[in-house]
């Protein structure tokens, strides 16, 4: 099981990711924005940070590199892709993804373990989840909130779509505590939280048994990896 | 050379946080006749050539896919720029 991390001028997650990939029991692929080749991975991930410097808006630029017709083509014959962050970013300005991401509504970075409710455990990426089970990973973005016609978030939320959804506290004005979707096969799925710093005991966020012992993030590995076990 | 110029605004009802900012910083300075301030992004496009209606077709499919995000912004304006008073085109 190979999962590609595709790494843009200006990612910093990217080999979290990777090591994400291979805490779960996958191989992880090194990919690079500037190519036209997948390698033959099996599933992707846009990893978070600031492809671009944010310039023209977040993941703009970075939806335009070479490698993203590779991946929309491999998104839309159902390879699964995880877009973290910078990634969701990306998914969402290449619209794999409806809605966009616009600055937090307070208008500051934040950066907190936070709290998540799986909306939908379906999804290639959180099918090791049970349904409304509440996680805790860490959240870090300036420009995280999710907003969409209401249109558009009436048919996401009609075709259940949200995928994890904010609880205790809303960190950035997200329309209805949105914190990740999914398009419509439930291969693609994009979120602001970062999975990827909740894997190893020891450097995730404080649970209630010892500090820094949470790893609900692996579960997203894992997930996409049964899933494609089952598939395969 | 011709520069096309693109204005792109975030979206009227979407809440704009620099721009409330910046309206937060007058009203500190005792500016209280301004009661908001939205702030969005103008782009310059220097064109290699004369700017006929094929160049500004191209602009604006440009403008509505690359330069701006119809779901968060609006280009609200696209007008080449005067030549500067001297210049020879």
């Amino acid at each position: 099981m190979r999962i590609g991390v595709v790494t843009f001028p200006g990612s910093l997650d990217d080999r979290d990711a990777a090591r994400a990939i291979r805490l779960a029991g996958a191989e992880p692929v090194a990919l690079w924005h500037g190519e036209h080749d997948l390698h033959g991975v099996d599933a992707l991930v846009l990893p978070g940070g600031f492809s671009y410097g944010d310039y023209l808006r977040c993941g703009a630029i970075a939806s335009l590199s070479p490698i993203m017709a590779e991946v929309i083509d491999a998104a839309n014959s159902g390879m699964p892709v995880l877009g973290i962050c910078n990634g969701f970013q990306m998914l969402a300005e290449a619209h794999l993804l409806e809605g966009g991401l616009i600055r937090n509504d307070h208008g500051l970075f934040i950066c907190r373990d936070q709290g998540l409710r799986v909306a939908n455990a379906l999804t290639d990426w959180t099918g090791g989840f049970a349904a409304g089970q509440e996680i805790t990973i860490p959240l870090k973005n300036g420009e995280g909130g999710f907003i969409a016609s209401a249109d558009t978030l009436e048919r996401l939320e009609g075709e259940d779509r949200v995928v994890v959804r904010y609880v205790g506290m809303n960190p950035n004005g997200s329309l209805n505590d949105i914190a990740g979707i999914t398009h419509a096969r439930g291969n693609v799925v994009g979120l602001m939280p970062h999975p990827e710093h909740a894997v190893e005991p020891g450097f995730g966020p404080d649970t209630d048994d010892a500090m820094r012992s949470g790893t609900d993030g692996i579960t997203f590995f894992t997930s996409v990896i049964e899933r494609m076990l089952v598939s395969a | 050379m011709p520069t096309i110029v693109v204005e792109v605004m975030p979206k009227a009802e979407l809440l704009d946080p620099q721009g409330k900012a910046v309206a937060g910083a007058l009203g500190r300075l005792g500016k209280t006749r301004f009661t908001s301030v939205r702030l969005g992004k103008r782009l310059e496009l220097t064109v290699d050539g004369h700017v006929d209606d094929a160049v500004l077709a191209e602009v604006q499919e440009l403008a509505d896919t690359v330069l701006s995000n119809s779901v968060i912004e609006d280009v609200v304006g696209i007008h080449v720029l005067e030549a500067p008073a001297g210049e020879t085109h």
